[in-house]
């Protein structure tokens, strides 16, 4: 006779549609004090695309993921993330929300005092009751994931800043989440260091079918990865453009956006 | 963030012969969240059917993430080594992808990181001490170059940076003056108390005067103040190069041509030789003004006469032997602080790690060197005519 068993019984979620938004930003002012950075930006992130914002220094990139993941509290608006409004106060919403993520910090945020594989470990000691030896086996797996498979024992201190990227990237896989937050991956890498991390983020999207929200104004990355674009402006304080990078270089009608797309200065 | 760890929902049914040939029927998400639960259910589904081959049907499974996946593949190979052969049935396209992201065969082929081995007892007594030489012989170094430079300064003094000197003058100095001013005056109501329980058996008061003017110029006046400088600035010197050292400001520094030593620890070094000894002219003063107000309070002795007994009873020597443990004091707090953060290498631990180290060895030091004072004092006071 077959047993069943069946563990916590609850609504099975609905299928996903062809283009569920797994972030929906509605009208959102992010300022400091009185400094307005963004004004009024809308857009939506679909499941399993890896979703690029950039822009020139200054255009509230960095300001805009930091909103997205909870970290600043915005002006007016509204950020749903997975389902979850992150902008209606609630301390406990943001931190269900926070679980379901992962973020790579532009220098990868490793904690110094930890080798590699406790800051990988640390999360999921934190948030499952698996037995050690499983942790053990995942840690091995999510820092093989990104080729640093036997530094498990190394510190931060000893790696390049190739591989503190790539360890901070282990870290945020940690959880398996869904939804990747990148700030910058490529900022200060050699080219060939820069191009590996992209392929590994590719790689990573098609593999795990993880969304991916990556901030950047690396223009070679942005060919490489992106499925579709935003592009901030400072003066703007908003989105100047939308979609597919290669489109956008060569059919955009806005100037900057083909200066941008085209490394042609604004005069020009 | 205790956020409640979202459970969803898996199945687990097993058909087949018990102690023969078993399915074990998946279905639900499988992820992170329920693998505890996953993993203890296959343990006990095992036990129950004891089988002699297994096949793991994947068919009904709607959502596996990669934990999940590694999971399964260890599972399966625990069975294996078992003696049970496990086969993996109906992979959807997701699975095959995570199954070929996972690549558990190469889990095995690559065996598990061989632990760190703890050196042996007289490996790392070995280690320690060739550290602590290492560690003697840097700082002998450091010093040797701060005094060097110290000595420069009458030369070249448009080389040392006048502002930054004002600036931790006045940190090490003006700030710390609250501090010391309760300090002294209470280690002299102290000191004052605890002979003049003493010496007023032999009805000799007026003696506690001259018992508190000496331990506060020889002695407590100099430690006392350099013990709190070391742990107001010493401290504070270590971590603020130490911070520099992490955001690799020293080596911008150094790159732009200027001496780090020079730019950062002389101004600091400086200061500190000239604001200790003023600091320990205060803490002596108070600390015998805390004695007069012992006097005055429980000896009856009025103010004029302590005073004129604390006149008596010190020398310009004691006096200047209390000067000269203050400036050898400032040399090794600044010194010791400063050096220690250059020594910062890593991150935040390492600032935190400088920082204690500077105060320690400051304070360690500043007690050998008061022994030191002490011997030489013995040697030295027949000489001299003041």
């Amino acid at each position: 006779m077959p047993a069943v068993i069946t563990q916590s019984p609850r609504e099975q979620p609905a299928a996903p549609p062809a283009r569920e938004a797994v972030i929906v930003v509605e009208n959102l002012t992010c300022a400091f004090g009185e400094r307005v950075i963004l004004e009024k930006v809308s857009f939506e992130v679909y499941r399993g695309e890896i979703f690029v914002v950039l822009g020139g220094s200054g255009c509230g990139k960095s300001t805009l993921l930091k909103h997205l993941i909870g970290l600043y509290p915005p002006a007016a608006g509204r950020i749903v993330v997975n389902g979850i409004d992150i902008t209606s106060g609630d301390e406990q919403a943001l931190a269900r929300m926070r679980r379901e993520i992962g973020v790579l910090f532009q220098s990868g945020a490793l904690f110094g005092s930890m080798t590699l594989g406790q800051n990988v470990a640390l999360p999921l000691e934190e948030y499952t009751d698996l037995p050690p030896e499983a942790i053990d086996l995942l840690v091995r797996l999510k820092l093989r994931l990104v080729n640093l498979a036997g530094f498990e024992d190394y510190l931060p201190e000893e790696l390049s800043g190739g591989m503190k990227k790539r360890a901070g990237l282990a870290r945020a896989l940690a959880l398996d989440p869904d939804l990747l937050f990148f700030d910058e991956p490529s900022a200060g890498l050699d080219p060939v260091t820069a191009v590996e991390l992209d392929t590994l983020i590719k790689g990573l999207n098609a593999g795990l079918g993880a969304t991916m929200v990556v901030v950047t104004h690396e223009l070679q990355s942005i060919f490489n990865i992106a499925h579709r674009v935003i592009m901030l402006d400072k003066d703007a304080k908003g989105i100047i453009a939308e979609g597919d990078p290669f489109y956008l270089k060569e059919h955009s009608p806005d100037p900057r956006v083909v200066n941008f797309f085209n490394r042609r200065p604004s005069g020009g | 963030m205790n956020a409640p760890v979202e459970l969803h929902h898996f199945t687990l049914s097993a058909t087949g012969e018990a102690g023969g040939e078993v399915t074990f029927q998946l279905g639900g998400r499988l992820s992170l969240d329920n693998l505890t639960a996953f993993l203890s259910a296959v343990e006990a589904e095992t036990t129950r059917w004891q089988p002699r081959r297994l096949w793991w049907d994947l068919k009904g499974l709607e959502f596996l993430d990669t934990a999940a996946t590694l999971m399964l593949h260890k599972l399966a190979a625990d069975r294996r080594s078992a003696g049970i052969p496990c086969e993996f049935l109906h992979l959807s396209p997701e699975a095959r992808r995570l199954f070929q992201l996972v690549r558990w065969e190469e889990f095995l082929a690559a065996a598990a990181p061989a632990p760190k081995k703890r050196p042996w007892f007289l490996e790392r007594l070995g280690d320690w001490t060739l550290e602590i030489a290492a560690d003697v012989s840097e700082l002998i170094t450091f010093v040797g170059g701060l005094i060097l430079e110290l000595l420069a300064v009458p030369f070249r003094p448009r080389r040392v940076r006048w502002g930054e000197v004002i600036t931790a003058m006045k940190r090490v100095g003006v700030d710390g003056l609250p501090i010391i001013t309760l300090l002294s005056f209470l280690l002299g109501l102290i000191v004052a108390f605890l002979s003049a329980l003493q010496l007023k058996q032999f009805g000799a008061n007026i003696y506690v005067a001259d018992l508190t003017a000496i331990a506060m110029v020889q002695e407590l006046g100099p430690i006392m103040t350099g013990v709190m400088v070391a742990g107001r600035s010493g401290s504070a010197f270590a971590a603020e190069i130490g911070t520099m050292k992490v955001n690799e400001e020293v080596d911008a520094l150094a790159t732009m041509g200027f001496d780090p030593v020079r730019f950062l620890a002389v101004p600091k070094v400086l200061a500190s030789l000239v604001v200790l000894p003023l600091l320990t002219y205060y803490a002596d003063l108070f600390g015998i003004l805390g004695g007069m107000v012992v006097g005055f309070v429980s000896l009856d002795l009025t103010a004029y006469t302590f005073l004129k007994q604390v006149q008596a009873s010190i020398t310009l020597f004691d006096i200047l032997y209390g000067t000269a443990k203050s400036l050898v004091f400032a040399v090794l707090i600044a010194g010791i602080g400063c050096q220690r953060g250059f020594q910062v290498r890593g991150g935040a631990e390492a600032v935190g790690a400088a920082t204690t180290s500077a105060v320690v060895a400051s304070i360690f030091m500043i007690i050998v060197m008061d022994s030191a004072f002490a011997v030489a004092r013995q040697f030295l006071r027949p000489y001299t005519i003041i």
